[in-house]
């Protein structure tokens, strides 16, 4: 902490108001590349940059940049069929009521537990609902559960990270053992005691889903942050007077972004996975809610006479992590490719 | 090393304080009167009340937290069940040999598959077998646990009726779990060994040992592979302590009487003591396989054994 002001020079207003000049020295290679190489914007050419001529290039530069990364994702087979999985999730998610052949609650008791027909693609349940109707509505929450876990532990575990990496010292140290209690307790089980002690429901399953896994959130942050928080471009932005918020959300963030558009991605699969756990042994989400691991859960029941139950709601959770998966590797092969193999 | 193992020990004490806080407040936040848990519905008002002051449920928070404190540190109690009246200590001591050989089988068929493919698809990058298996890992990993047991009992049981499809006490009632269990962290650990070994299998002295004439099996095993080691040991101490942590799912889909089926059972009926003498007793042991991991590392690799003095 003290060092840091030790360091702050204090530059002319007019530059420290300037976003053209943060932008500068946030060069775009070094959004992700950011070993010691190509750290190549030195403070002069950040104080220099006139106004009128910084604005084009720096913009070009950066959207060259993430179509470089598209480039090399592009290349990848495995990672467009994992996208290729997810875009057609998406789209049965927004187009739920128009492709789904019935309602989701629609129920017709004379036509229970009926396997596979042309009128019923993937059968009926006990209360003769149509199971593939049921799994394409049930897209839409485990889409959501997903992402919006996923958003709780990113923005919790990424502020403490990047709190924690950039600091230091005590601060560290109290929020870093903080993370390692929450870590000595598998995250299904904190999951489960946090919906038992909030009661089930979609929320609380969000909620609890999403505090399980903010450690590896945080960890990840700190660990980039710590890598970057000493390289010049952040001297040049103390330099010119930006205050450590600025810092930390204008310059060490976009720098940390590679591995946690990564982790979000694979997060996403592992939220969905949990949250099917919590709705299979009954502390998820209540009937009639198609969800897909509560679908399981019913089907459990009747495994020995009606395979077909347990079996497509099953193959839907293991398509969409699968899809997860293969994108969510691509895309470190992409944004990182010293990491690939 | 042993001043390193020692402040290891240490810093445990804070993390099981943390834990037991956490849990603890979570428990009394939990909906469900304890004194009405254990008389039933039937029970009066007044012998509600008067039960709950006996338990000392109407002090405030802290009191009652320092009070269970007490009683775990000092007396080594864990308490009794809301439900069974029977000791918490009792019933998990009971209960660990099932998951520890739940977790022991699971990590075996896990370490006899994940290990050999995982090396054999890095000597063959990019050929048939490592392209196929490389999928079949991420299919593995994309499994729901409980689905997966699931449909091994649809095969193996309803349809060929070769293995029981629940309970834990004969062999035969553990080949199903074990394999679910095995198969799903055979593919975290294929991909680890696998990425591992190309990694190692480029480094310089591989080459020299080819270029002085080699065996390639011994290049393999004796030069790579020992390398290699260390961060497929870390995921399988890691998911053998996650495993321990009882694969609730898996107890769950097989009626399998281990620790992460009382957990929620203990949870669905609210026993808060079984649940917060649960979690701790599986927080202290999988820091603890996580100490013992570190420590194994400094075992194998000198470099790290230097570090920790």
């Amino acid at each position: 902490m003290q060092e840091k002001h030790e360091e702050k020079l204090v530059l002319d207003q007019e530059l420290r108001d300037d976003p053209v000049k943060e932008d500068q020295h946030r060069h775009p290679e070094h959004q992700i590349h950011h070993d010691s190489q190509t750290i190549d914007a030195p403070i002069e050419s950040t104080v220099n940059a006139t106004v009128s001529s910084a604005m084009k290039p720096a913009n070009q530069k950066k959207r060259s940049q993430w179509l470089e990364v598209w480039r090399r994702l592009k290349q990848n087979k495995a990672a467009m069929v994992g996208l290729f999985i997810i875009t057609i999730l998406i789209l049965s998610a927004i187009f739920a009521p128009w492709i789904a052949p019935y309602h989701y609650d629609d129920q017709d008791l004379l036509r229970t537990f009926q396997s596979p027909s042309r009128e019923h693609l993937l059968g009926t349940d006990n209360f003769g609902r149509d199971i593939l109707s049921r799994i394409i509505y049930g897209s839409r929450i485990s889409l959501m559960v997903g992402f919006i876990a996923v958003s709780i532990s990113l923005i919790v575990g990424g502020f403490l990270g990047a709190v924690a990496g950039y600091y230091g010292g005590r601060l560290d140290n109290i929020i870093m053992r903080g993370i390692d209690i929450l870590m000595a307790i598998p995250s299904i089980l904190l999951a489960i005691s946090i919906v038992a002690s909030l009661g089930p429901g979609l929320r609380n399953v969000m909620i609890a889903v999403g505090i399980a896994t903010i450690p590896t959130y945080a960890r990840i942050v700190r660990a980039s942050v710590i890598t970057i928080k000493d390289q010049e471009f952040i001297e040049a932005a103390r330099a010119v007077g930006a205050n450590d918020m600025r810092i930390i959300s204008k310059h060490i963030m976009p720098n940390s972004l590679a591995p946690l558009i990564v982790q979000g991605t694979l997060g996403v699969a592992n939220a969905i996975l949990s949250a099917a756990g919590l709705s299979f042994i009954g502390l998820g989400f209540q009937p009639p809610t198609p969800e897909w691991g509560a679908m399981l859960s019913q089907g459990r029941q009747y495994i020995r006479d009606y395979w077909h139950m347990t079996t497509f709601p099953g193959l839907a959770i293991m398509t969409t992590i699968f899809g997860l998966n293969l994108l969510g590797d691509g895309l470190r092969d992409a944004l990182d490719p010293r990491l690939k193999n | 090393m042993y001043k390193y193992i020692l402040r290891r020990l240490l810093l445990l004490i804070p993390v099981i304080l943390g834990v037991t806080f956490i849990i603890f407040t979570m428990m009394y936040f939990t909906p469900g009167d304890p004194a009405r848990i254990i008389l039933g519905e039937q029970a009066s008002e007044t012998d509600v009340q008067r039960l709950r002051a006996e338990m000392g449920l109407d002090d405030p928070f802290f009191i009652q937290f320092g009070r269970y404190i007490k009683d775990v540190a000092v007396n080594q109690d864990l308490g009794r069940s809301y439900r069974s009246n029977r000791s918490v200590t009792g019933e998990l001591v009971a209960r660990f040999p099932t998951t520890l050989k739940l977790a022991g089988l699971g990590v075996l068929v896990a370490v006899a598959m994940g290990i050999p493919i995982g090396i054999i698809s890095a000597t063959k990058q990019y050929s048939f077998f490592d392209n196929f298996s490389m999928v079949l890992a991420l299919v593995g990993v994309s499994m729901p646990n409980f689905w997966q047991g699931m449909m091994l009992i649809l095969a193996f049981s309803v349809y060929l009726g070769w293995f029981p499809s629940s309970g834990f006490s004969t062999w035969k009632h553990m080949v199903l779990p074990a394999l679910t269990i095995g198969t799903s962290t055979a593919a975290v650990i294929t991909r680890m060994t696998r990425s591992s070994m190309l990694e190692v299998v480029r480094q310089d002295y591989i080459r020299t040992a080819r270029a002085k004439g080699q065996v390639e099996s011994k290049v393999i095993n004796r030069h790579a592979l020992k390398n290699a080691l260390i961060p497929i040991l870390t995921v399988v101490g890691l998911q053998f302590g996650y495993l321990l942590g009882g694969a609730v799912l898996t107890e769950t889909i097989f009626s399998i009487p281990g620790l992460g089926n009382l957990m929620v059972q203990s949870i669905r009926t609210r026993d808060f003591p079984m649940v917060q003498g649960g979690v701790l007793f599986i927080a202290v042991t999988f820091s603890f396989v996580n100490l013992i991991v570190d420590i194994l590392y400094a075992y194998v690799d000198p470099r790290i054994r230097s570090q920790y003095k």
